[in-house]
């Protein structure tokens, strides 16, 4: 069976329309008068105010290299993050670590370790699936350049975006 | 024709190009205001800040701070955007009246400003009699001084649907060409009232010419407030205001519909339409349909000031015979009345949604054109009435 519309019956102001029209133009003048008074409380004017100090512990901004607290880097070079990245934007030339080496156990040290932030797509995955945690997402967010070649971080930036984060692994310390 | 010999040519000519490029740079000026004004109220009226941030760029010259002045360096920075904006034209469009559209669409509008008085008269001669030796008198505060007023307004106006028209249609594209179509039903359905909304302000002024208007109602008070105004409390006069008032509200509606404003702005219609008849237009070719829609909006406000709200009068404000400053005072108050106009306009578009084509064709045809025919005979009976 057809369904039939149901059709109100107006009442005639409804029909004419204009209380509804003033009605609205009432609405829009409180909202006016509310900001133009300063009463409305309005979004965060960003680059003024930023709301970076409230970032949880688990923010997931620009991905990092962290050294522990003796300044050691971290990163052995095993590629699982760049395997893993999903716009493939890590690169890693991993080097060998000499026999002389004060660390030569951990055999591995990356050469290179390029992230291309244009790539990133702050998924975490890399942060994840590291067994050393040596690539941590930091708070950064506001990741600019004027070339596609700034864009791209070099060990040096990431050590230095990353910082030092001590606890953690300690599976390469001396043996005490 | 001892009238041609009579007048200085050579004063009529300069003051005429003044005139006329004062009017353009107000105009203009105003135009790029109201679109700064129409995002700052939207912006407020949705409980945003809108453009609050372009001012004077300091830091580009060494200091530490810009001046921001609540973003009013907005209008400069679009403008200057849309100057450096790639012109294109679609390989597609019919390029004669692709490039013909635009000026069509601003054209008719600012030709239209020409009649209306935006002044009483300016005596300059204290400027003249030292600089030339030679008093000219005091000059009118309008362009071209012509008897047919109001309907050299319409009938230019009226011009400015083919703008519409010819750029939704030579840009070979079909949302523009429904925006073109959409919008030449729209207006010419909505000049039918437009035009019997003023016959009775015919009826009641007795001429068309603009000055004489607007003499008209300093003489017995605004015409939409006669007695608040002026102490004019005849019965004829007061029981005038109610066809008065009906005109004003038809001729307001239908001002709304003319220049393409919501909530009759279905001629753009962005989420049906893209962008409207403009969508193929980009660059200086875009600003000047945008600019055109805006000082279409100046223009009506300047007819609905001049023929419903007593033009450049003001109660207590002598006019411009008492001195070039009470004439400046008078072309300030003209503005200033425009000004509260738009704003009501802007106000109006931010908060009534878009009419359904149909609801816009029955309004048209079905109650306002009815109206304002019922209202021209009302009229003549109440002028008919022994005061």
């Amino acid at each position: 069976m057809a369904y039939t519309v149901p059709r109100p019956k107006l009442t005639f102001a409804e029909i004419i329309y204009l209380p509804s029209v003033i009605a609205g133009l009432r609405i829009t003048l409180a909202h006016f008068i509310k900001m133009f008074r300063g009463k409305t409380h309005v979004a965060m004017q960003y680059p003024e105010e930023k709301w970076d100090s409230n970032f949880p512990a688990h923010y997931r901004g620009a991905p990092t290299l962290v050294a522990d607290e003796h300044g050691r880097e971290r990163c052995v070079a095993c590629q699982l993050c760049e395997f893993i990245c999903p716009p493939r934007a890590i690169t890693i030339k991993p080097g060998e670590l000499p026999e002389t080496s004060r660390f030569a156990k951990v055999e591995k040290f990356p050469k290179e370790f390029e992230i291309d932030m244009i790539r990133c797509i702050y998924c975490g995955l890399c942060e994840e699936v590291c067994p050393e945690q040596a690539i941590f997402l930091r708070k950064d967010y506001a990741i600019t350049g004027t070339s596609r070649a700034e864009m791209v971080h070099n060990k040096a930036k990431l050590y230095e975006l990353g910082g030092v984060m001590d606890g953690l692994v300690n599976k390469w310390n001396e043996k005490k | 024709m001892d009238f041609l010999t009579d007048i200085n040519w050579w004063f009529l000519v300069v003051t005429s190009l003044a005139k006329t490029v004062f009017v353009l740079v107000v105009v203009l000026t105003m135009v790029s205001y109201t679109v700064y004004a129409e995002r700052r109220v939207s912006a407020f009226i949705q409980d945003r800040l809108g453009p609050n941030r372009v001012g004077i760029p300091l830091t580009m010259l060494g200091f530490k701070n810009d001046l921001k002045f609540q973003g009013l360096g907005q209008p400069i920075a679009d403008a200057l955007k849309l100057l450096l904006k790639e012109d294109f034209t679609p390989a597609s469009a019919n390029k004669f009246y692709y490039w013909l559209a635009p000026t069509l669409g601003i054209g008719s509008v600012i030709v239209s400003l020409a009649v209306i008085p935006f002044g009483s008269s300016l005596n300059l001669d204290f400027i003249f009699r030292p600089l030339l030796g030679h008093e000219f008198g005091p000059i009118p505060m309008v362009i071209a001084n012509v008897n047919i007023g109001i309907l050299f307004i319409f009938a230019i106006s009226s011009l400015g649907v083919y703008g519409i028209v010819l750029a939704g249609w030579s840009g070979n594209s079909k949302y523009p060409f429904l925006g073109g179509i959409r919008s030449s039903s729209q207006m010419i359905s909505y000049e039918l009232a437009l035009g019997l909304s003023v016959i009775p302000l015919f009826l009641i002024y007795e001429k068309l010419n603009l000055v004489d208007i607007v003499k008209y109602q300093v003489d017995n008070g605004w015409l939409l407030f006669p007695a608040f105004l002026h102490g004019n409390f005849s019965l004829g006069q007061n029981l005038l205001v109610i066809p008065v008032a009906i005109s004003f509200v038809i001729f307001s509606v239908s001002m709304f519909a003319e220049t393409n404003r919501l909530p009759f702005d279905l001629p753009e219609a962005e989420q049906e339409l893209v962008g409207g008849y403009n969508t193929e237009y980009s660059s200086m070719k875009f600003a000047l349909f945008f600019l055109g829609e805006y000082a279409a909006m100046i223009a009506g406000s300047a007819a609905i000031v001049t023929l419903f709200l007593g033009g450049w009068h003001f109660p207590f404000i002598p006019d411009g015979s008492s001195g070039w400053f009470w004439s400046i005072v008078n072309i300030g108050v003209f503005f200033a009345k425009i000004a509260v106009l738009l704003l009501i306009f802007i106000w109006v578009r931010w908060t009534l949604p878009r009419f359904r084509y149909d609801q816009l064709m029955q309004l048209g045809w079905i109650w306002f054109f009815e109206i304002a025919l019922v209202n021209i005979f009302l009229t003549a009976l109440i002028l008919l009435l022994p005061n």
